[in-house]
């Protein structure tokens, strides 16, 4: 061929690929760090489920206003430092418009410097109160805080008429929150804690604590706050130990995988939860029970396994972004984030939503049920009077 | 004493099995003066393999057998291609080689199995057993009989059988065993062989009070190490008795000083017997001649 031809050729193709170029709608790409491996895996497992599922779903209805979704998903493997690299890496390598992710309390506080300082709006999955209260401007969580599930059992303990507890906590970022928050809620609720132990993450066996505690005058109840398989050794050392008093556990263990662990020494242990686990027997006329009926079977049908809060924290995460971006109709992330503060009524798992600029959570004490476990299957407590 | 008698039983159940992992490191290290830091990985592949073999249909009994050969098989490799390839190097680096290998297995645990915790049913039963206001379960004390039976054995083996007395002369002196016709390669082989089916049996003992995963081998280990270091690296009995030793201290530590700082106390341990008297309470310190 002549030069001319040539050059002529590739001015055309380049011409044609300017033109072509516009019509392809942007990838709106979504970062997701979460703990699918390691200590808090049974929170992050499903958590990842859940938003490949519904990713998958929602660009396969179109996208968001025609932009289709890209989720990026990093393990952390339940360690903070591994959080903090990833966060710095969607942010500054893949580029990320919002995340979804955090499984625990540690790696999202890890995290929130990160997204702070880059204006990127952060739906955080983990519990500790700490996340939205002071309230930061880009960060806000979807499941209960830990001070609500302390201000749960509480009330149910005044239900029963029981005043003086122990405590035995997991020295993990959410065990120990939750107990500072529950020592911090106890005087009001009228509640006296009698004694307190801890245990590591990773120990196999929690009788010395339980002994102390069981040989503590005036004990009436005991709480838990943990997460992952601390709390259900606890459970299992404590039907050993023969304490019959009862025993709450925190929203860290609302996972089949709990009493899977525990086995029947769970029987008859509460804790407060989403109606997420009890979605067959709520009251047909309450506002959850079509969306966490439909989670919990479509989660069922793509998985085969049973349904988990934490992947409904994921679902209520992935499902605000959305209707914020949609309301938004541009891809800003500052709007986008003034949409996220603006969602009210949003009926989700974890309960119904409505955020403000002081509350970047949304969520009520109405929002949590107290659950009983009761032949290896979650059961509601009726809340009235008792 | 209601209360000194439950911290006890829980410490000498998690010290049976810091007990057994002692006798692994101690049996590899006589043979060879090699300290197997993968001999956490062996409880691991004990519980895991059991958990997942019924979770495959096959009847606890056969998983449990099954578990043990496997694990025998993965220390019979690891002895092949990690340590006899490296046969001439120095103990520091045989000993970062089982570091390597360690990492290896819990890599290879994590794609092969899963990365959650699991359960096994316990042997006879649930209900504990309540002996004056205590109470221990009827699977700890499977496990302290465990440790005995595998210790009765070990001490048959060694004292009654020809290879088993190979297997004395080689830890005695290397050299010694070489000349008067021994197969030390094949000894170490056997050393490795046997830890790995202590170590497996171990894990399936535990796994029903302390649940599996596939990294319960790296604190086990270092335990296990600080047991084998307090009760005297070369000796067998050393090794389980510095186990219970370790277990009851923790228990103690958990029970009357704070929960907080169990783990430390193995360290401590580790800290305490290498200052104080690094052959440990059963071993002799050996002279050298200059």
């Amino acid at each position: 061929m002549k030069p001319s031809q040539v050059s002529f050729g590739a001015a055309g193709a380049v011409a044609l690929m300017l033109i072509a170029a516009p019509a392809a709608a942007a990838e709106v790409k979504i970062g997701a760090v979460l703990s699918v491996t390691g200590p808090a895996s049974f929170l992050g497992d499903p958590e990842k489920r859940t938003l490949e599922m519904y990713v998958e779903d929602i660009n396969a209805k179109g996208g968001v206003n025609g932009n289709k979704l890209k989720l990026i998903v990093y393990d952390d493997g339940g360690d903070a430092n591994n959080a903090r690299t990833f966060a710095t890496r969607l942010i500054e390598e893949d580029d990320v418009f919002a995340m979804v992710g955090g499984t625990s309390t540690g790696s999202t506080l890890a995290m929130i410097p990160a997204f702070e300082e880059a204006h990127t709006p952060f739906i955080s999955l983990a519990g500790a109160i700490q996340i939205i209260d002071p309230v930061r401007k880009w960060v806000f969580k979807t499941p209960h805080t830990d001070r609500m599930a302390c201000e749960k059992i509480f009330a149910d303990l005044n239900r029963r008429h029981l005043t003086t507890i122990a405590m035995i906590s997991g020295t993990d970022g959410f065990g120990k929150s939750m107990r500072d928050q529950c020592v911090a809620v106890a005087p009001k609720a009228g509640i006296t804690i009698a004694h307190e132990e801890s245990y590591g993450p990773r120990d196999s066996d929690m009788t010395p604590q339980l002994t102390n505690i069981k040989s503590t005058p005036g004990v009436q109840a005991v709480v838990n706050p943990g997460f992952s398989q601390g709390p259900a050794i606890v459970t299992r050392n404590y039907r050993q130990l023969g304490i019959a008093l009862p025993f709450y556990q925190s929203h860290g263990v609302a996972s089949k995988e709990y009493i899977d662990l525990a086995g029947a020494a769970a029987e008859g242990v509460r804790l407060p939860a989403a109606a997420l686990l009890v979605a067959d027997k709520l009251n047909p006329s309450d506002p959850q029970k079509p969306i966490v009926t439909n989670y919990a079977r479509a989660y069922r049908d793509k998985t085969g396994k049973a349904v988990s809060t934490f992947g409904g924290h994921a679902y209520d995460g992935l499902m605000i972004l959305v209707q914020a971006m949609q309301r938004a109709g541009a891809l800003d992330k500052a709007k986008v984030r003034d949409e996220i503060e603006k969602t009210k009524g949003y009926i989700g798992t974890g309960g119904v939503v409505n955020m403000t600029p002081t509350d970047h959570m949304g969520l009520d004490l109405t929002a949590f049920r107290m659950l009983e476990i009761k032949n290896g299957d979650w059961t509601l407590v009726v809340e009235s009077g008792s | 004493m209601a209360q000194f008698l439950q911290f006890a039983f829980s410490g000498i159940t998690v010290g049976a099995i810091y007990g057994l992992v002692a006798l692994g490191f101690t049996l590899i290290y006589n043979a060879s003066e090699v300290v197997n830091f993968a001999q956490g990985e062996f409880v691991m592949l004990g519980g895991m393999t059991t958990v997942f073999l019924t979770l495959l249909g096959v009847p606890l009994p056969f998983a449990a057998a099954a578990a043990v050969v496997i694990a025998v098989v993965v220390g019979l490799a690891l002895h092949r291609f990690a340590i006899e390839t490296a046969r001439g190097a120095s103990p520091v680096i045989l000993i970062i080689i089982t570091i390597g290998a360690s990492i290896f297995l819990r890599g290879l645990a994590q794609v092969v199995f899963d990365k959650r915790f699991h359960s096994l049913p316990p042997l006879f039963g649930s209900e504990p057993i309540r002996i004056a206001e205590a109470s221990i379960l009827p699977q700890s004390l499977a496990v302290l009989a465990g440790a005995c039976v595998v210790v009765v054995l070990l001490g048959a083996f060694t004292e009654r059988t020809l290879f088993g007395k190979a297997l004395i002369a080689t830890a005695a002196n290397r050299l010694a065993a070489l000349l008067v016709g021994i197969d030390t390669r094949r000894i170490v082989g056997f050393s490795f062989a046997v830890s790995a089916a202590i170590g497996a049996l171990a894990g399936i003992l535990i796994t029903p009070i302390a649940l599996t995963s596939y990294d319960v081998g790296t604190l086990l280990a270092l335990k296990g190490f600080a047991a084998a270091m307090l009760g005297g690296i070369g000796s067998a009995v050393g090794a389980i008795v510095g186990g219970l030793i370790v277990g009851l201290m923790e228990a103690f530590a958990a029970g009357y000083v704070s929960s907080a700082y169990k783990d430390a106390v193995a360290f401590l341990v580790i800290l305490g017997v290498l200052l104080a008297r690094p052959q440990g309470v059963f071993g002799k310190a050996k002279p050298e001649r200059v």
